[in-house]
């Protein structure tokens, strides 16, 4: 089992694939719209990354909760 | 009596002997769209890579603009439209139901050849291509003329902000015929009518006519995008491992033109090679569904960027949702 840390690193480096922000800044606390500049279309980008990635299923339903990088390394944690 | 039944053979191989386009005259740029929606150039730039789109102008149909593809096409490909075994349309914006525009457009290329429209929405060029070929192959036709073909400007609402940008016309053309070598890889491809809805006709024609509304093509963005980016990425590089083709032997790629940011992820996904020409027509000419793939490869043939013989896979998906794709070597 991944830990946090392991999870939000390589979440880091998907949202840096998919939408150019540095890694250091993908960082728990941040918003992905508001403080990382991740755009509605990158958005669904990372999340289907994070189901390649992680082996999880992410309905749109939850997609659209999934506020800030903690949100997302939570749903990765209780559902992978 | 029991009498035995002849079975057709033709060619071993089938490739792409012409492509041509036309593109329609009246150009619609960023500024012209926002005074119908509520919108920006630079967010339009920005999230579809579009900056202006072409509409038909006066006189202009989805016949004409076949046509003129068409009879380019039959000219690279020196032949003529009696020579040719089959016509396949693929438009969803023929708004005659019946008969088809096949049928329409072989009379005026004095063809009497089989003729047929399929629906396949953006993947429709390489569906028919997909036909074509087994046609060839089977020696059920000689030369197939496939179009694609969208006059989608009279099917989008033009004050819906999340599709008016977007949609475009025109045509592409391409000649398929015997070869000696091999042109036209397996085709991948499939359907996911699970998401009938995410990318249909807003009213049946029967219920807009007795609405006295008009219907449009409704598009659920998010679903499409999320697909495109999945799935049919997934989907594109089983095209290539089909056609026993590596990344590295490829030269072009031509997937649909829906959305430079759906290209780009796949091209993240794919991992192709820096010296694949990718297509990317969506900036000048929107997106045209049926008519995006040829229009893309003419025009890059045309501007030099892609050259004959080149390896190119094409990739093209939509409403259905459908898809299908091929390896192919250019006209």
């Amino acid at each position: 089992m991944a830990t946090t840390e392991e999870i939000r690193a390589q979440l880091a480096e998907l949202v840096n694939d998919v939408a150019g922000v540095p890694v250091e800044d993908v960082q728990l606390d941040k918003s992905f719209v508001d403080d990382l500049d991740v755009d509605s279309l990158a958005m669904v980008e990372i999340i289907v990354g994070c189901e390649e990635k992680f082996g999880v299923t992410i309905p749109d339903e939850d997609s659209k909760n999934l506020k800030t990088v903690g949100d997302a390394v939570a749903y990765v944690e209780a559902h992978s | 009596m029991t009498g035995t039944i002849a079975a057709s053979s033709g060619a071993t191989f089938a490739a792409m002997l012409s492509i041509a386009s036309a593109v329609p005259s009246r150009v619609v740029d960023n500024a012209e769209m926002c005074t119908y929606i509520d919108s920006s150039d630079e967010w339009i730039q920005q999230r579809t890579g579009i900056a202006e789109r072409r509409w038909v102008g006066e006189g202009e149909t989805v016949e004409t603009l076949a046509l003129d593809a068409a009879r380019s096409a039959l000219q690279r490909a020196g032949i003529t439209g009696s020579q040719l075994s089959a016509l396949i349309v693929s438009t969803v914006t023929y708004f005659h139901q019946t008969p088809s525009l096949a049928a329409k457009l072989a009379f005026a290329l004095d063809s009497t050849a089989a003729a047929f429209d399929i629906s396949a929405a953006c993947a429709g060029f390489c569906y028919g291509l997909a036909q074509a070929e087994s046609l060839v192959r089977s020696g059920a036709a000689e030369y197939v003329l496939v179009i694609g073909v969208e006059e989608l400007s009279r099917f989008t609402n033009r004050h819906d902000r999340g599709t008016a940008f977007l949609f475009s016309d025109g045509a592409g053309a391409a000649v398929v015929g015997p070869s000696d070598v091999n042109g036209i890889g397996p085709v991948v491809w499939g359907s996911d009518g699970s998401q009938a809805d995410a990318i249909n006709q807003t009213l049946e024609w029967s219920d807009a006519l007795d609405a006295g509304e008009r219907p449009y093509v409704h598009m659920d963005g998010r679903a499409v995008f999320k697909w495109a980016t999945g799935f049919i990425s997934e989907a594109a590089r089983k095209v290539l491992d089909a056609a026993g083709v590596q990344p590295e032997e490829l030269d072009v790629f031509i997937p649909h033109q829906a959305n430079n940011r759906i290209t780009d992820a796949m091209l993240r996904s794919l991992k192709l090679p820096e010296h694949v020409v990718v297509a990317r027509t969506i900036k000048q000419f929107g997106n045209n569904s049926a008519a995006s793939v040829p229009m893309a490869m003419d025009s890059l043939l045309a501007s030099g960027e892609a050259q004959s013989g080149q390896t190119a896979l094409l990739i093209g998906f939509g409403a259905g949702l459908v898809y299908a794709g091929q390896v192919v070597t250019l006209p």
